[in-house]
């Protein structure tokens, strides 16, 4: 999709041309940079990716199974007043996440206050019966939370989408902070940046705060993956590697005596905290999809005798769905009491026959997305669509219209990318980590910018072409 | 240690050590092209798709015994899932599968093994380039075996590396002398013959073990001598008893980790016996190819008790 008319708002440079203070000491650097050593940098950086196997797995490419997301070179740097705005918003919007799940699954106020109508529930595949009652342990629902974020102002950043489910991507933050560290060194001791790397140890320390009653002093954290075939398998192996953790799939685990066990070279031993990075669907084919061999057999109900955490708790998806997120301002401010600090982007839903019809008349300038999809899969583009494009994408949403939410072509910030003929402006988004325990809300400095890289393009997503950045969050 | 990651990190080591051990058995085969004529080598080609068990699937394909067309199918065949390509691959699944109980050094010298020889492999090899295509198979082994010895914790991540370089090797050495078995024996009208001496010293650099032999023998090749060497002598890397004593202390290795033996270490135990008490003398008058066939037994079993004991699969 193509940017509108808009002006739209650089991160580096003010309209008229002049450095913006985040990055003035990343730029006084860069021009003192002779320019054949940047560019022989910028195709080392591929190299150490690939030795490092960061790569990730593209669905129905069969031709590129392991791609290289992407990465440019150029931070994107946000100041320490910013983020600290940005933070008191992310932890408002996650504290009313929790809560809000925790609603949904007991006695549904909002759905009873008339806040939340209750047919976004009803027939929502996201939304488990299996979870109505059960307060998983810690009371936390969303253990690990990416909230997507895009700015359109110097004071304008506004929530994209809310990642409750199972949150990718953290392990390229981390990683596009060590490459510019291993890349640029001396960059780093002239700008103070706040540290990424302490994310694992924090993440460990947050899971094992949520484990059951039973666990040992100690709690035996693993994380489950569907297998290296996965696209986010690396991640996966990273994590469980960077946190000590044990990495372990499906088969690997099953029930023995009332807990969930993994078979170790010694026998079955028992863990207490699933970090699973399966969705709910797999999770237990006997009470989910019944084919599934990525799950465990018999670990919901371990789950709801409480003898097991899993992280993220079944039937968080709920809170990713988009018409439910269209909700967000209010669902914040019914079990916050405060206004929200981040706004939403403005969206029609499709469901309500006056915004349908608005959104019929304005298809060629509007983006609209399935209330269940991700990925950017499965959307329109109006700006960049044909006549055709649009006719079809209008005849389903008339067909089944509240399956659909429609925002407008939002003009997005841009960041400068690094580019053969020199710095270049690009779109942005940005993906902040925050960690749930009993013990508070953790959001690590930054987190992942996602950077479209076609000239124009406002689509970041690494399946269709995005690349990342590493994101400074800058010292006080 | 999960159960699935000892068999992955078993699995890794041992695809790897088949790599490399298959890469010298294809310089063999080419050295002999070079210096003999093409009957010798067209028999020496077969014996290496003898060896390493791919002859029937090489046959189903193709007539002859023609250099390129052998080291190719071993090396890339299109349609052979055992070739080194495979091999390479299923290392680096298996490393994957094991991420966690590799240190990144070892991990990443897993791939960029993989990823060289993806390369060099991606085109059809040349008689012009097999030499470099070899010793490229061989540094990069080598290389990820030396990221691991130098950087790897040891504990039962490493005993389980350990365990399936070693059952690799010595089940390939072993498979070497099955298949040249009949080159070592006692033959009077063959002795002292220049095919004799080519012969043997093809045995010996099969497993890279020509110069240590020459060295330690002051230059004279004696089929005895040799199968004395490749069998008993425990200070040669690729001997089956250097294998069975690196499998031995590996195995005890697990035992103290784990507080306790298995059958495995049983079996270990009763056929390294066997070779402690075996004198080259007494092998080859009871019958080499008896003792090479019962030694790959032997270390089959080891192989299906080591992972039926540390719960490879469920």
């Amino acid at each position: 999709m193509q940017s509108g008319s808009r002006a739209q708002y650089d991160e580096m440079l003010d309209p008229g041309g002049a450095v913006r203070p985040a990055y003035e000491g990343f730029r006084n650097w860069y021009d003192a940079q002779d320019a054949t050593w940047l560019k022989r940098q910028d195709s080392e950086a591929e190299r150490f990716f690939r030795r490092t196997g960061i790569t990730f797995n593209v669905y129905g490419d069969d031709a590129a199974e392991e791609r290289l997301i992407p990465f440019d070179m150029i931070p994107r740097i946000i100041t320490a007043n910013e983020w600290r705005k940005l933070s008191r918003g992310i932890e408002q919007r996650v504290r009313a996440l929790n809560a809000f799940l925790h609603d949904l699954y007991h006695r549904q106020e909002i759905v009873r206050s008339g806040r939340l109508p209750e047919r976004l529930l009803r027939n929502n595949d996201a939304f488990l019966p299996q979870m109505a009652g059960f307060t998983p342990p810690g009371d936390v629902y969303t253990h690990v939370v990416g909230i997507d974020l895009v700015r359109t102002g110097p004071d304008e950043f506004m929530v994209l989408e809310d990642n409750a489910r199972t949150p990718s991507g953290v392990s390229y933050m981390l990683e596009n902070r060590e490459t510019m560290m291993a890349m640029f060194p001396e960059l780093f001791s002239r700008v103070a940046v706040r540290p990424v790397s302490d994310y694992p140890r924090r993440l460990a320390r947050s899971l094992a705060a949520c484990a059951p009653s039973c666990a040992s002093q100690r709690p035996v954290v693993a994380v489950l993956t569907p297998g290296i075939y996965n696209s986010a398998y690396f991640e996966h192996a990273f994590l469980a590697d960077q946190m000590g953790a044990e990495l372990v799939e499906g088969s690997d685990l099953r029930v023995v005596d009332g807990r969930i066990a993994m078979r170790t070279t010694t026998g079955y031993r028992p863990v207490d905290v699933i970090y699973r990075r399966v969705d709910d669907e797999y999770l237990d084919p006997l009470s989910f999809n019944k084919d599934s061999a990525l799950g465990v057999a018999g670990i919901m109900d371990v789950y709801r005798a409480g003898k097991v955490t899993i992280a993220n708790a079944p039937g968080t998806g709920i809170a990713d769905d988009k018409a439910i997120y269209s909700f967000m301002p209010e669902i914040v401010e019914f079990y916050t009491g405060e206004k929200p600090i981040l706004n939403n982007v403005p969206t029609w839903r499709c469901s309500e026959p006056d915004a349908l019809a608005y959104v019929l008349d304005n298809l060629h300038e509007l983006v609209v997305k399935e209330v269940h999809g991700s990925g950017g899969y499965g959307m329109l583009i109006g700006p960049t669509s044909s006549k055709g494009e649009i006719a079809r994408f209008a005849k389903k949403l008339r067909a089944r219209p509240e399956n659909y939410i429609a925002q407008p072509t939002l003009s997005l910030s841009t960041v400068p990318i690094f580019t053969k003929a020199g710095l270049a402006p690009r779109h942005v988004d940005l993906r902040p980590f925050v960690l749930v325990s009993p013990g508070g809300i953790d959001i690590t400095p930054g987190g992942l910018t996602r950077v479209a890289l076609k000239k124009g393009s406002l689509v970041v997503n690494s399946s269709q072409g995005g690349g990342t950045k590493d994101s400074w969050v800058l010292e006080d | 240690m999960l159960g699935r990651s000892a068999n992955g990190i078993y699995w890794m080591t041992r695809y790897l050590e088949r790599a490399e051990n298959t890469a010298r058995l294809l310089e063999v085969g080419f050295r002999m092209a070079l210096t003999r004529g093409p009957q010798a080598a067209s028999e020496e080609w077969r014996s290496v798709l003898v060896t390493i068990g791919q002859d029937k699937a090489y046959r189903e394909r193709f007539d002859d015994y023609t250099g390129a067309q052998v080291f190719n199918f071993i090396l890339r065949g299109p349609d052979n899932p055992a070739s080194v390509l495979c091999m390479l691959d299923n290392a680096r699944s298996n490393a994957r599968t094991v991420r966690t109980g590799l240190t990144r050094e070892a991990w990443e010298a897993t791939n960029e093994a993989w990823m060289q020889l993806r390369d060099l492999l991606a085109r059809p090899v040349r008689e012009g380039n097999l030499g470099e295509v070899i010793s490229a198979i061989r540094g990069q082994t080598t290389q990820v075996r030396g990221a691991m010895d130098g950087t790897m914790l040891r504990n039962e991540v490493f005993n389980f590396a350990r365990l399936g370089t070693f059952i690799e090797r010595a089940d390939n050495t072993a498979r070497i002398l099955d298949v040249k078995y009949y080159v070592l024996l006692p033959s009077l009208s063959w002795v002292g013959s220049s095919l004799d001496n080519a012969q043997w010293e093809t045995v010996l650099r099969s497993v890279a073990g020509d110069r240590a032999y020459r060295w330690l023998n002051a230059g004279r090749l004696d089929p005895r001598g040799i199968a004395q060497f490749l069998i008993l002598d425990g200070r040669f890397p690729r001997s089956l008893a250097f294998a069975y004593e690196k499998l031995a202390s590996n195995m005890a290795g697990l035992a103290r980790q784990y507080g306790g033996e298995t059958q495995a270490h049983a079996l270990l135990q009763a056929a390294r016996a066997k070779l402690q008490q075996a004198t080259i003398d007494r092998v080859i008058e009871r019958g080499l190819h008896e003792f090479i066939t019962e030694f790959i037994a032997d270390t089959g079993r080891i192989n299906q008790a080591i992972a039926a004991e540390y719960r490879f699969i469920e």
